[in-house]
């Protein structure tokens, strides 16, 4: 078992023949994942990487049967995007996309609400079930099959968490990179809570980072819901206020969002959190420990 | 980005918004046109800085003479402006804004903001103006209103009345001020805003509402579809080297410290500084290289970084995904030789061809250090600074 994804996900990529469209499906393939075609308007009934190129989202999965979609295409055109994959059944889907304005935002998750979709990102590096199924710019070989599943608002240190856990033998159920954006879709915890349903799951670590407060939400749905072990690493104790630090969401604003509240929400609940980003598959082990 | 107040003002005036009667003064010689177009004294001047916290800085003053706005304009413009919100240098005022002076009632707070929680956008007022809304919401929550507005219908007018009341305004106040918050919504999003701050909003003694002080700051996201917004950006306002950076699209933040940072991705670049710190060190800047990492890109990195007079030794920290490291390290490689690095570089590359890429750092024959793991890249650096520094004392 895993969360969302798993070895019979049937994916498409949005933004196909573009650059990016076309070197991450390459990879996704490469990876083993079931990857069933694309779409990019205008290039319907041709090929690429073998695979068909259909006009709509809705041409796509009515031909493919695909459930599952990876989205690269320009910030301008994200929002209508993730609409079009929502109103299409999809029920995965992965926007990879940065720099979407955030009032497109706002409508694309109004428009969600009375949708089942669940959406990634934007801003994100995706999600990959380690051995079944990539959707997104991670590299798969550091991931392992096995047991710890990652939430992380941060590419790079989702690499980081995977491939200490990785080396430790732990191995990932399946890592969510939930992206860096105020506003997207699946948050903490509707990860948290599909971790703690999934059996392969044996533990989890919560990546997080300045501004918002995803984290202490995280932390009172620990303490209320998660029985499974818990680490945490949260980005950003140097981050000077009001500046945003890369991503659009990691700012202290008003004295709000800052990394020291995080840590202390989430210790509070008995969550382990590393000191340092080195620290993070030491930290799982602790927290299986602790549970022991 | 952020707009001036004198920027903001003028939006919510061509979008019919009453504002104080009011000119720009961008030299000396402005002062006689400004009051000849204001036609009376007293006016009020403000220093136009991105910064909060001015009237207690010096930047904002009441001027009852022509003499007074004379002197007061010469001493601010060209100076720079320290407030308890911007850096220790503070910030160079080349524009004042000149306005009537009010007769004033009441003093309110009311703004707009992106609701990460709620994911809509809302609206925050209180009766307690003119005070920094954080504190009042700390010490006197009870006098916080908010609303948050479905945007499928967008602001209704019931929850205009619900603050319009809420702030105890009265009569024909109620009706003028659901139309101006509705303006103001249409402007926020129109104009693609992230926050709209009217801090105070004043009630004059004749009972007009208007927006005594107004901050607006601009969905950077949104820049491609905001041309207009995006040329009153003021570049002046913002770190020399940060501005520098940002015409290079590198995502850097200046800091105080001695431990240059160039690190692959937004999330591991804040770990790397807050790694310098738990090592014993500081962190001289945030660097976002991107996930290329190319002679280019490092090369350019490095030139930023370098810019800081306080850098004592760089760290570079690349987890290579898709891109193999080997390669990154022959872009480090050459980029080193190409900028003419003197300080210490130390380097912690792991993930595809990890060993390869930090065998070519090792026998480059350069001052790169190759770091066998992030802790390790840390306390190298850290170490390497307060020997650089030492060095250089001698």
């Amino acid at each position: 078992m895993s969360i969302l994804i798993h070895k019979n996900t049937r994916v498409i990529c949005q933004g196909f023949t573009g650059k990016q469209g076309t070197f991450h499906s390459e990879q996704a393939l490469a990876y083993g994942t079931q990857m069933v075609g694309g779409v990019t308007p205008g290039k319907g009934g041709q090929s690429h990487l073998g695979l068909p190129v259909f006009n709509t989202v809705k041409d796509a999965v009515r031909q493919t049967g695909a459930d599952a979609t990876m989205i690269y295409v320009p910030a301008a055109f994200a929002a209508d995007g993730i609409l079009e994959a929502a109103d299409a059944g999809m029920g995965v889907i992965a926007c990879i996309t940065e720099g979407i304005p955030v009032r497109d935002m706002v409508n694309v998750k109004a428009a969600l609400r009375a949708n089942g979709a669940s959406l990634i990102g934007p801003n994100c590096p995706g999600l990959i079930t380690p051995g079944e199924c990539k959707i997104g710019i991670m590299p798969g070989f550091i991931h392992q099959p096995g047991k710890v599943g990652i939430v992380s608002r941060s590419g790079t240190l989702t690499y980081e968490a995977v491939w200490q856990t990785t080396r430790l033998g732990l191995g990932q159920s399946t890592c969510v990179g939930i992206g860096g954006d105020p506003i997207k879709g699946m948050d903490f915890i509707d990860c948290l809570a599909l971790f703690e349903a999934d059996p392969q799951t044996e533990a989890i670590i919560l990546v997080g980072e300045i501004g918002g407060h995803a984290e202490e939400a995280a932390a009172e749905y620990i303490a209320a819901q998660v029985s499974k072990p818990v680490a945490a690493y949260i980005a950003g104790i140097t981050a000077p206020p009001g500046k945003r630090m890369g991503h659009a969401g990691a700012i202290i604003a008003g004295g709000s969002g800052k990394a020291v509240d995080k840590i202390a929400a989430l210790e509070k609940v008995g969550v382990v959190v590393a000191k340092s980003p080195a620290q993070l598959g030491e930290a799982c082990q602790e927290a299986i420990r602790r549970k022991g | 980005m952020n707009l001036h107040e004198y920027q903001a003002k003028a939006i919510l005036r061509e979008l019919g918004v009453p504002t104080p009667k009011g000119g720009v003064i961008r030299q000396p010689a402005d002062c006689e046109t400004a009051l000849t177009e204001l036609g009376s004294l007293p006016v009020v001047v403000k220093a136009q800085i991105h910064a909060g916290g001015r009237g207690k800085a010096g930047g904002v003053k009441l001027c009852r003479h022509a003499d007074e706005l004379h002197a007061f304009a010469a001493s601010l413009l060209g100076s720079r402006l320290t407030t308890y919100q911007n850096a220790p240098d503070g910030q160079p005022v080349n524009t004042l804004l000149v306005e009537e002076g009010l007769p004033i009632a009441r003093e309110l707070y009311l703004s707009m903001t992106i609701d990460r929680a709620a994911e809509r956008i809302g609206i925050v007022a209180s009766a307690a103006g003119g005070m920094e809304i954080e504190e009042v919401a700390r010490t006197s929550p009870q006098k916080i209103l908010k609303e948050w507005v479905n945007p499928v219908t967008g602001l209704m007018d019931y929850q205009g009345r619900n603050l319009a009341f809420g702030l105890g305004l009265s009569g024909e106040q109620i009706g003028v001020f659901v139309k101006m918050l509705k303006t103001l919504y249409r402007v926020f999003l129109d104009k693609d805003l992230s926050l709209l701050e009217i801090n105070p909003l004043v009630v004059t003694e004749d009972g007009r509402i208007l927006p005594l002080d107004c901050k607006m700051s601009v969905d950077d996201n949104a820049l491609y579809r905001q041309k207009a917004l995006a040329e009153l950006a003021d570049m002046s306002q913002i770190d020399a080297k940060e501005a520098e950076a940002h015409t290079h699209n590198v995502n850097y933040i200046a800091l105080n410290g001695s431990i240059g940072c160039m690190v692959n991705g937004a999330g591991l670049a804040m770990a790397t500084m807050d790694l310098i710190q738990l090592s014993g060190g500081t962190p001289a800047n945030f660097l976002d290289v991107g996930g290329g990492a190319t002679a280019q890109s490092v090369a350019q990195a490095f030139q930023i970084i370098l810019a800081d007079a306080n850098v004592k030794s760089v760290l570079i920290n690349i987890f290579g995904g898709i891109v193999r490291c080997d390669l990154i390290a022959e872009g480090i490689i050459q980029a080193v030789k190409e900028v003419g690095v003197s300080v210490p570089v130390v380097v912690r590359l792991e993930g595809t061809n990890a060993a390869a890429g930090r065998e070519l750092l090792a026998s480059s024959g350069l001052a790169i250090l190759a770091a066998n793991d992030l802790t390790e890249a840390a306390r190298l650096a850290v170490e390497k600074a307060q020997g650089f520094a030492q060095g250089a004392a001698q």
